[in-house]
């Protein structure tokens, strides 16, 4: 369904179309880059395929969310009454679109730690116990493995589970049920049984949380052949992917991050689900792709306000789904700017970086100006020290200084 | 009180040896957890000698009377046997098979244990669910998988029951609710219990007031000392769930004796310490299998909560078709062998003028054809081309993504060849 949205403040909007405009790309394309080697700016003609809607399954074009959310999140307070819409906190964005699943369809249940009488360790769950029974949200045992397992196994028989996981790093302790049987079962068994589980949780790097609640287990399991992988991070798009993912017939390990349930938007009354293959359009730009997911999205655009006031043009992208990669999202960008800088959370060893720097160079190489750059969080065990655990991870100044260096 | 009574390993051969007529050592599960323990300690502590003294009576007591009170009628028992012998014919087959190269890999044969098979599984609806290991073909076709199924997915042809994909260790079929064919020890346990918790689901939340579906999860004795057992023993009966937890206690994992591996070797036991009954039946005799399983089945049932059986069998081959077997004591094996499941229930179908040679005699040489036929029809099945590699790896396929020319990778028509590199 069409979702066109104004978009607060600088940010362009575009309309739910989806297509790029032909013409203002090329042009943008023959603008120099600003104030350095205008000799070295290559014109690349006709290379751009747009869009046809006419032969892509469910009509992508309407569900992509294309307006620039940059300011929005920024200045979460600034959010007018008179707009359309309600505010809330990504954590009661995920409730709401749990809830309204739930409603729509008896066979969505919850399984997890702490998801039924306690609410959720995040409050995600909260007040569905009472409503929906205990059977419902159920109130698991300290049994990762097993409770995994179970949620598979009744996701066989016809029931559509979402797992929770306390803390994605408990997941460790499920990766045979995830690996083996969420991963497998459907190809093992010829077709027969599906998993549509959702698999969810908090996870990332946190506030002094220690190692071992810090985890970025997005590496881990992106291997696994069968399951899909997304990254929410802002309201609206937790609300549309937890949607999305319950109602697909794939498993789904839907990755939170610990230090985003707070954020505040406004998002639409009416029903929306995001689709799970795609990137979604942050602030488009010019001179440079940045991709990023989840929590550094937001160090991103806090780099990109310097980088703007600089005179750079940063177009930034946050991927969203991490398994599969939205070739086309990211290839449009790759073939309009040719450089790209990856940030992202995960660590620097076979991450996600790593996974989407191999991508692009496959599929866009000819189009690169510059080698592709990825910024990764150290491979190290998070610190519980304040001041290392800010080194671990990547932050807005690198990120400035990685822009320069692209486009020097 | 022998509760805390360690278990010497020459004790257990004598467990073993109670060969008793069915009917002279009547199940024990009396479905109340407080009354197995102190009866099965009770027995115990007869001696040996007085307990067989005991079944001697009993034995020829039977021997006097006219069968009254048989455990089968005709059609069942003719129902079991036929399924005993569809098992160990298929399994005799695969053996074949495999030393001429029809099938390959890793293949786990059930000869000897088909009394725990066929006693549980014939007592089921379909709409039961059966959860086994890698030790799955005979599990699967008592369910009801046609053995052509069966053998082509041995094959890797197409026409198997998971299209050749899944292999002698995955076999699964949602015609027949067999939900796999596990290849690692225990991973099975916990889908079992989700199978078992969408029963009680669509009967609590979804108000389908008459589905007592049951689960039964087959798993051996080296599975009863991983984690993933213990967790589930646990949630099952927290939750009441309808599931029977069958341990085939064949005393071996490959070469590991269950007595090395374990430091309480009696696996009934630890039903009780989860609030389940624990039962512990000798798994060469299919009728006293079948009545403990009846009643495990009943409770499950009525929503009485789940039942830890153990039953005590043995594998007459190797771990699996690459396991020269040289650890076992072949005194052992001769034992056990004198205790084939199949010969003792021919015993007793003929003695018990339930049937007569000539039909069971027909019965066997039906099999023996359904089972060439399969192989037959494997053989002649095609294998799988190059276009299914990249099929059934997601339930929707748009979990491939979206490719750089903005449709749907599996749109793309090298998907449809498996050619596309994903």
């Amino acid at each position: 369904m069409a979702s066109i949205f104004q978009g607060f403040g600088a940010a362009t909007s575009l309309s739910s179309s989806a297509s790029f405009d032909t013409k203002k790309l090329q042009f943008s394309s023959l603008r120099s880059l600003s104030g350095k080697r205008a000799s070295c700016v290559v014109v690349r003609s006709g290379g751009v395929k747009m869009d046809s809607d006419s032969n892509r399954i469910g009509g992508r074009g309407d569900q992509l969310v294309t307006n620039a959310v940059a300011t929005k999140v920024d200045n979460p307070a600034a959010s007018t009454a008179s707009k359309p819409g309600h505010e809330l906190l990504l954590f009661e964005a995920l409730r709401e679109g749990l809830e309204e699943e739930m409603e729509r369809d008896a066979r969505v249940c919850v399984m997890g730690e702490d998801v039924g009488h306690y609410g959720g360790s995040y409050k995600v769950t909260k007040g569905l116990a009472p409503k929906y029974g205990d059977l419902r949200v159920l109130d698991t045992p300290i049994a990762e493995n097993s409770f995994t397992g179970m949620g598979i196994g009744a996701a066989m028989m016809g029931l559509r589970p979402i797992i929770e996981g306390m803390n994605m790093g408990f997941l460790l302790l499920a990766f045979n049920q995830i690996s083996n049987n969420c991963g497998m079962l459907h190809y093992t068994s010829g077709g027969q049984f599906k998993i549509p589980v959702v698999i969810r949780g908090p996870g990332g790097v946190g506030r002094q949380l220690g190692a071992e609640h810090s985890q970025r287990l997005e590496s881990y399991f992106q291997s696994i052949p069968g399951i899909q992988m997304v990254a929410c991070s802002t309201p609206y798009n937790a609300k549309g992917l937890m949607k999305a993912a319950i109602r697909s017939d794939n498993p789904v390990i839907l990755f939170e991050h610990v230090l985003l349930y707070n954020l505040k938007e406004r998002i639409p009354d009416e029903e929306y689900v995001l689709n799970l293959e795609e990137a979604e359009m942050v602030r488009p730009g010019e001179h440079v792709t940045i991709l990023t997911y989840s929590r550094m999205r937001y160090h991103v655009m806090q780099a990109a306000k310097t980088l703007v006031n600089k005179g750079y043009d940063p177009e930034v992208i946050d991927i969203r789904s991490l398994k599969p990669f939205d070739l086309y999202t990211i290839g449009n960008s790759i073939k309009k700017t040719h450089r790209v800088l990856i940030v992202e959370e995960c660590m620097r060893t076979g991450g996600i970086g790593a996974s989407l720097t191999a991508a692009i160079t496959e599929n866009f190489h000819d189009y690169l100006d510059a080698p592709i750059m990825c910024l990764s969080s150290q491979d190290v065990p998070t610190p519980y020290a304040g001041t290392l655990e800010e080194w671990t991870v990547v932050q807005p100044p690198q990120i400035v200084a990685a822009v320069e260096q692209l486009c020097r | 009180m022998g509760f805390a009574r360690v278990i010497h390993p020459h004790t257990l051969p004598l467990l073993a040896d109670t060969r008793a007529n069915p009917i002279a050592t009547p199940s024990l599960f009396l479905g109340s957890t407080r009354t197995l323990r102190h009866t099965l300690t009770h027995t115990r502590s007869i001696s040996s000698a007085q307990r067989r003294s005991v079944v001697a009576a009993k034995v020829s007591d039977v021997k006097l009377k006219p069968t009254t009170n048989l455990l089968v009628t005709k059609e069942e028992g003719l129902e079991v046997y036929e399924d005993m012998i569809l098992g160990r014919v298929f399994e005799d087959m695969c053996a074949q098979m495999y030393y001429r190269g029809k099938m390959f890999g890793f293949v786990h044969l059930y000869n000897g244990q088909e009394a725990v098979s066929s006693g549980f599984i014939k007592l089921l609806k379909k709409e039961d669910s059966v959860v086994s290991t890698y030790r799955d073909h005979v599990h699967a076709l008592s369910k009801g998988v046609p053995a052509r199924a069966v053998m082509s997915e041995l094959f890797g042809k197409t026409t198997g029951c998971c299209r050749g994909q899944g292999g002698s260790m995955h076999m699964f079929s949602a015609e027949h609710n067999v939900l796999g064919g596990f290849a690692f020890i225990g991973e099975g346990i916990p889908v079992a219990t989700g199978a078992a918790f969408t029963s009680k689901y669509k009967r609590e939340v979804l108000k389908e007031a008459d589905c007592d579906h049951v689960t039964l999860a087959f798993f051996g004795d080296g599975t009863a000392n991983n984690g993933q057992f213990f967790e589930c023993l646990n949630m099952a009966a927290l939750w009441k769930l309808p599931i029977i937890f069958v341990v085939e206690n064949n005393l071996w994992a490959i070469g590991m004796s269950h007595l090395r591996a374990t430091s309480d070797p009696e696996i009934w036991k630890k039903g009780p310490a989860f609030g389940m009954p624990g039962v512990h039946v000798d798994g060469m005799d299919v009728l006293k299998v079948r009545e403990v399983a009846k009643e495990a089945i009943g409770r499950a049932r009525r929503g009485e909560g789940p039942t830890l059986v153990e039953c005590e069998t043995y594998r007459f081959r190797g771990h699996s078709l690459a396991d020269p077997d040289e650890l076992r004591d072949p005194d052992e094996k001769a034992r056990y062998a004198a205790r084939d499941p199949i010969t003792q229930f021919k015993k007793y179908l003929i003695e018990n003028k339930l049937a007569s040679e000539a039909e069971l005699k027909a019965i066997e040489k039906k099999i023996d054809e359904v089972v060439e036929d399969s192989v037959e029809f494997a053989d002649e099945s095609p294998a799988p081309s190059r276009s299914q590699l990249l099929e059934n790896v997601f339930a929707d396929p748009r979990g491939f993504g979206i490719g750089p020319d903005g449709r749907y990778r599996c749109e793309d028509p090298k998907f449809t060849e498996g050619t596309a590199q994903v």
